[in-house]
């Protein structure tokens, strides 16, 4: 499984996103995703995860990727970062499904569909934050994307809407943590 | 919540960050360091005599060897602060303390009467270096800790060993400039507990506090 050109794209990415550069942002996200998920499929067969399970591995890595992103040693390859921190959330995702007997479901094969519709683990982490909270992280996407839609539509300063925002996601990921203790 | 619509979050998310973190870690271990070791100085005090010894061989070898330990020790606990960070030979590294104190330990067995070598071991303030070394090195480790929160160690338990290894080190420096035992073979015998505790304590919080 190697494009090579995907490690320098993401590098460059990456690098220009640490400028605050949210256009590259997206591109490294659009493109890490899907080999994300595929390298993601490939290791959680092997720990009995199925299309839901590996979706929730994906998503968790994506946000740990952006929460710990300063880990990235600019003068050192991306993708081995990028692989240690998916296969910590997959040690993480074997610990919870161990945790929790899989649910019964009448498509629980390994090739559902990526965005199947049984409740995720981001939802379930999602539904223990704050409403406010929950309400800013679910709103990004719907506000074409942008916080300034976000502040115009709540009426807050847009200062106040990134804060809350940021500690929307910290929430997120500390829920994460705990969850798979 | 679909995958894309997270994405969209964190990209909302992003500010420009300057991640220097290899310069955040060891600021905070070099502050938690300097300030304890201001307040022992203030209040404690360095040794009357240091006027007179601070040139020896016996003196500077406790030097030598305690921050011959830390100094490795942060730089690995750097390292390995980083998710795709393995384990290495550079863990040799730390072998570098215990091979200068074993030498120092053959050279004073060498140059002194055995009769005086148990007075030398058993020294004088055993229990003041067994219990001031940890408390030295808890703000150290504190702060070390603290900054690797925003880490993502490849393994969390031997993260804070290193941790706490670069605290005891340190704890044991600030330590020697009180301490009247200057015998390597008091050095060999007490100091390595005070550090061994640290470091058990790291190994302890490792996983505990630096989960992520």
């Amino acid at each position: 499984m190697s494009a090579p050109g995907n490690e320098s794209d993401w590098a460059m990415w990456m690098r220009a996103a640490f400028r605050g550069d949210r256009e590259a942002y997206r591109r490294f996200f659009a493109s890490a995703t899907p080999r994300l998920r595929a390298m993601a499929r490939s290791h959680g067969a092997r720990f009995g995860l199925d299309g839901r399970d590996v979706e929730d591995v994906v998503q968790e890595t994506l946000l740990t990727i952006h929460i710990k992103r300063n880990t990235w040693d600019e003068t050192r390859p991306i993708t081995p970062w990028m692989a240690a921190i998916l296969r910590n959330k997959l040690i993480d995702a074997y610990r919870r499904r161990r945790a929790r007997p899989k649910e019964v479901s009448a498509d629980a094969v390994f090739l559902t569909a990526p965005d199947e519709a049984r409740t995720g683990e981001l939802d379930r982490m999602i539904d223990r934050l704050g409403e406010r909270e929950r309400d800013l992280i679910c709103s990004i996407s719907l506000d074409g994307q942008s916080i300034a839609a976000v502040a115009s539509r709540l009426d807050m300063n847009e200062g106040a809407v990134r804060v809350a925002l940021h500690r929307a996601i910290k929430s997120l990921a500390r829920l994460y943590r705990n969850a798979s203790k | 919540m679909k995958t894309d619509e997270l994405v969209d979050a964190l990209v909302a998310d992003l500010d420009a960050s300057s991640p220097r973190l290899n310069r955040a870690i060891i600021l905070a271990f070099s502050v938690g360091a300097l300030v304890i070791a201001a307040l022992f100085i203030r209040f404690v005090g360095l040794r009357a005599d240091i006027a007179n010894v601070y040139a020896t061989l016996r003196f500077l070898t406790k030097f030598v060897v305690t921050l011959g330990l830390a100094l490795p020790a942060l730089g690995l606990t750097v390292r390995l602060a980083r998710p795709e960070a393995e384990p290495d030979k550079k863990l040799l590294l730390l072998a570098i303390a215990p091979a200068i104190l074993f030498l120092a330990v053959a050279l004073e067995l060498h140059a002194t009467s055995p009769g005086s070598w148990w007075t030398r071991l058993a020294g004088v303030n055993a229990r003041y270096c067994v219990t001031l070394i940890p408390a030295l090195a808890a703000l150290p480790l504190a702060c070390l800790l603290y900054a690797l929160r925003r880490a993502a160690p490849s393994d969390c338990q031997l993260a804070g060993l290193l941790a706490g290894l670069a605290a005891g080190g340190v704890g044991a420096a600030i330590y020697a400039t009180h301490c009247m035992d200057d015998s390597p073979l008091f050095l060999a015998t007490w100091y390595p507990i005070g550090v061994g505790v640290v470091a058990l304590a790291g190994a302890w919080l490792g996983p505990r506090v630096l989960d992520w």
